[in-house]
């Protein structure tokens, strides 16, 4: 395994089993992080990627989902194979996750000093004292942007920007290694989401962090990932650097899609062109291509045969298109 | 465009699955709430047909001291009282009595606290709080001492255990209905309704109520059970229906003073209680599911 | 948080009056003759007359009610029709047996429904929550004065554990109690179960475990906490419904209460002594309302801070 990968995800196959159906969520995903780097996860809703996430945390429903298949490797553990003893000293402590809704993220009965105290107690292997955590948690709310003053406030007293500053305290209180990061700022206010990811990556590079950006918004991508996955219909359909996915040539055409249904400052157009139909329903997924029912290429081929992963200029395109590594 | 077409025949299909529909098929699929439903059609069809089979003068009242507690036998499966009646017609003919009583009391309360809750929620103000604190005097009241107070102004007998039963009941559908209301008054469409010069009484009828009829189903079919539960208990301390009616809350207190001997004689009609209630229970629940998939555990 | 509980106490006081009125009224259109009621039937015509005047029958409805209310709150309830005891005395030799039973009840249905609610949303669909589920089904369906005349079949007259009817000993309420407190305690099963269904869903539950803290941690740290919110009004609200049914758990197993003394006096149209009853489970089923209000303020920060920040923006 190569050193400086941090997490590797190989072939992963999640799916939801409820009596009324069977859910497809993650089909066969490959990923690769490095450390100290920027993974953006994009796609529409309903693409998988908080599934994901929730696998990686292990933290799937419990008699709902289920890894069906493939292995993730986080920094050189197999994570899927954890005991849950083990797995609850990585929660928290080396990986962590953020989610997405910050009014919701925090105990409401629970002063949020305490929330923050509590993971730093959880994995306490320092054996810090009382005084030294709380030391530590006035720490977090300095770097976050929080009067510690504050911390024997109750969540309801904060606005969402600032829960989400307090959710981001308790997420790299333990400095971990890997940061999930699930929509962090869709719920916040446009101002108010700047500050917060441009703290969330300054703090990532102070503390060495990787971090998995799940997002819907390009933006915000541009602005933070070094490497980009495109997410659709619970497959990886295209994984690259930033440069490779926002500036090359040749993309999936899903990857194209998004792309046209974002307005742009230097190309003049008439209106956007959004993606024609809805995003494959995960519990009836289509044959071959999943994305062939919107694809303006759609062949014959395309609806018979899934296509395999293909590399072009340095990323990869699941996509006939590019067998071979050209367009045909 | 082959798959423009797909897709509209698609999205037609599911146009076609209406609220009332998937409802029905939620229901449906509840085994449990299936269950109820089946109970209760056999004992509605009880209620209705034990007029033709059993003769009400001859076999669930009149006295036969020949052959008086006699134990349960082919000839009597529930066998009979200390008047030598039969327990099995009784406890039959005590389901038409159940039934149907719970029915129009539940009917008349619905209609008055869908009307009390349709005023306090959708005007608001003034008129919600004259409502509501006049509510609050009949909460204050545990049912069972409302309904003793106004069977004493009123005397015995089963109109006033109904009059109380309805008394006792509308408080808390006041309360359901207020709350489920509530939420709609303040939705756009409202607004948009009383922006297009739409009447107050057409906005409550067609826009309101339809909206809050769920709770208001759900709320009725458990207060059913409820009032089954309720007239049975008054009856049993002897404030309702009185004798030779086969109620089933009196024939269980009837039964009390032989039930050492002659134990049949209270277990029979407290399983009918059980049995009515368990089914508008089992179905109540269903209903709530199904209105309400989110509630489902 | 004194001026909360003041301004809950003044808020009590319309809405006793209002019962007070409502009975008043009801008793009013009673049956009977009060004077008849009292001196029997072999009563002249002349004492009859003098009797109605002693009592004040002969003035003006309303001229009667403020007068009831008046003495009321100097404590004289007035005296019963029939025993001619005054009322408070007998309402008091009364009112320990079914504080008793009340009160017991409510301490079983919260020891018991409470965990085993929690239990059964933390192990959905096991075994367990399907025999809690079905369980709290059948005592809900359930009459109690039949569950009550079942328990005294089976474990008073059947193997005689405990005594069928009377008050005498505690032994002789663990029946009682058991069955005063099984249909609040099926709802209460049921609602502590989705509520905590509910909270174990919440985002901030998935925070917990994503910070590491075990599932024991999660539940009784976080979730337990959030799912008893909702469930402590509940309870408040049924010792209202526990009152009610004393009466007829009272009449199936013979207990001296206030529940029986209630049932008699209406049958006897005793009036002072309904509506000295009636007032005075109204004010206790406020009282302990009240009371678990209060609490509930103290569980729910939301709450408390609202009150305290009131407080400050006054000063």
């Amino acid at each position: 395994m190569d050193e400086k990968q941090i997490l590797e995800i190989e072939n992963l196959s999640v799916e939801y089993r409820t009596d009324e159906m069977l859910v497809r969520a993650v089909n066969g995903v490959n990923l690769r992080l490095k450390r100290g780097e920027t993974l953006g996860l994009v796609g529409e809703t309903g693409a998988g990627k908080t599934t994901l996430a929730l696998t990686l945390m292990r933290l799937l429903p419990r008699g709902i989902g289920f890894v069906t298949g493939g292995s993730v490797k986080f920094d050189g553990a197999n994570l899927l194979s954890l005991r849950e003893g083990d797995m609850l000293a990585y929660r928290g402590k080396l990986l962590s996750m953020i989610f997405q809704d910050p009014m919701t993220s925090l105990n409401p009965v629970i002063p949020v000093g305490k929330q923050v105290a509590e993971v730093l107690e959880l994995h306490n292997e320092a054996h810090r004292t009382k005084e030294q955590i709380e030391e530590r948690v006035d720490e977090m709310f300095r770097l976050v942007g929080i009067p510690p003053e504050r911390k024997g406030e109750f969540p309801h007293q904060f606005s969402g920007g600032m829960k989400q500053r307090v959710v981001i305290a308790i997420a790299l209180a333990c400095e971990p290694r890997l940061l999930i990061a699930d929509e962090p700022t869709t719920a916040l206010d446009v101002t108010i989401q700047a500050q917060v990811l441009a703290m969330m990556t300054e703090l990532k590079e102070k503390l060495d962090t990787s971090m998995i950006m799940i997002t819907h918004d390009l933006g915000i991508v541009a602005e933070t990932c070094d490497q980009v996955a495109v997410m659709y219909a619970g497959e990886i359909v295209e994984n690259g650097s930033v440069e490779a996915i926002f500036e090359g040539e040749r993309h999936h055409p899903y990857t194209e899609g998004l792309f046209g249904s974002i307005p742009r400052l230097d190309i003049e157009t008439e209106r956007l062109r959004p993606i024609a139909g809805a995003i494959a329903d995960p519990s009836d997924l289509p044959s071959g291509c999943r994305f062939h029912p919107r694809c303006p290429h759609c062949t014959q081929r395309c609806k018979a045969e899934a296509p395999a992963e293909h590399v072009v200029n340095g990323h990869m395109i699941r996509c006939h298109l590019y067998e071979g590594g050209a367009k045909a | 465009m082959q798959n423009n077409a797909q897709e509209t025949e698609r999205l037609r299909q599911y146009k076609k699955r209406s609220q009332l529909g998937s409802v029905c098929r939620r229901f449906a699929k509840s085994r449990t709430a299936m269950f109820g439903l089946i109970l209760l059609i056999i004992l509605i069809l009880i209620a209705i047909f034990c007029g033709f089979f059993l003769d009400y003068e001859g076999e669930v009242i009149k006295q036969n001291v020949r052959e008086r507690l006699q134990f349960p036998s082919w000839q009597h499966p529930f066998g009979t009282d200390q008047f030598g009646r039969d327990v099995l017609c009784r406890v039959i003919w005590g389901t038409r009595i159940s039934l149907s009583a719970s029915l129009v009391i539940i009917a008349i309360a619905t209609l008055f606290g869908a009307l009390f809750g349709a005023l306090a929620a959708y005007y608001g103000g003034m008129v919600d709080n004259v409502i509501m604190r006049v509510m609050d005097i009949f909460y204050a009241l545990p049912f069972n001492l409302l309904a003793i107070c106004i069977v004493a102004s009123l005397g015995n007998g089963m109109l006033n255990l109904g009059a109380a039963c309805v008394v006792g009941v509308i408080p808390g559908f006041t309360r359901v209905f207020r709350s489920a209301i509530m939420p709609i008054r303040n939705q756009e469409y409202i607004e948009a309704a009383r922006a297009c010069g739409t009447r107050d009484l057409r906005i409550l009828t067609r826009h309101i109520l339809p909206n809050a009829m769920g709770p208001i189903i759900v709320q009725a079919t458990l207060n059913l059970a409820i009032t089954i539960l309720a007239i049975a208990g008054l009856s049993y301390i002897g404030l309702g229906v009185e004798a030779p009616a086969p109620e089933w809350g009196t024939m269980l207190s009837d039964g009390r003073e032989y039930m050492r001997n002659y134990p049949y004689l209270v277990i029979f009609p407290g399983l009918a209680i059980m049995i009515s209630a368990m089914a508008l229970n089992l179905i109540g629940d269903g209903l709530r599911d199904a209105l309400d998939p989110k509630l489902k555990n | 948080m004194g001026r909360y509980i003041a301004k809950r106490l003044l808020l009590m006081i319309p809405v006793i009056l209002g019962v007070s009125l409502l009975v008043f009224t009801m008793m009013e259109l009673s049956p009977g003759d009060p004077a008849q009621i009292i001196l029997g039937i072999r009563a002249t015509p002349e004492s009859l007359a003098a009797l109605r005047t002693e009592l004040g029958l002969d003035q003006p409805f309303w001229v009667r009610y403020f007068n009831y209310i008046w003495n009321a709150l100097h404590g004289d309830f007035g005296e019963s029709w029939r025993s001619g005891l005054p009322v408070l005395q007998e309402i008091m030799v009364r009112f320990p047996s079914t504080i008793k039973l009340a009160l017991g009840s409510m301490a079983l249905m919260v020891l018991v429904g409470v965990p085993v609610g929690i239990l059964s949303a933390v192990k959905q669909y096991s075994l367990l929550d399907n025999v809690t589920l079905t369980g709290a089904l059948i005592f809900s369906s359930m009459p109690s004065f039949w569950l009550g005349t079942l328990l005294i079949l089976a474990f008073a007259l059947g193997l005689n554990w405990f005594p069928a009817t009377g008050g005498d000993t505690i032994r002789s309420y663990i029946l009682p109690w058991i069955t005063l407190a099984a249909s609040s305690l099926a709802t209460l099963v049921r609602m502590t179960r989705s509520s905590m269904l509910e909270v174990i869903r919440a985002d901030y539950i998935k925070m917990a475990r994503a910070k590491g803290a075990s599932e024991q941690r999660v539940i009784l740290r976080h979730a337990l906490r959030n799912a008893l919110m909702p469930i402590v009004t509940i309870i408040g609200m049924d010792f209202g419904k526990l009152l009610g049914g004393t009466m007829i758990i009272e009449q199936v197993f013979t207990l001296p209460g206030l529940g029986s003394l209630a049932i008699t006096s209406v049958r006897q149209l005793d009036v002072p002594m309904v509506l000295a009853e009636v007032l005075f489970i109204a004010l206790l089923a406020g009282f302990i309302n009240l009371f678990v209000d209060i609490l509930y303020v103290y569980i729910d920060p939301r709450l408390k801070s609202q009150y305290v920040m009131l407080r400050k923006v006054r000063r």
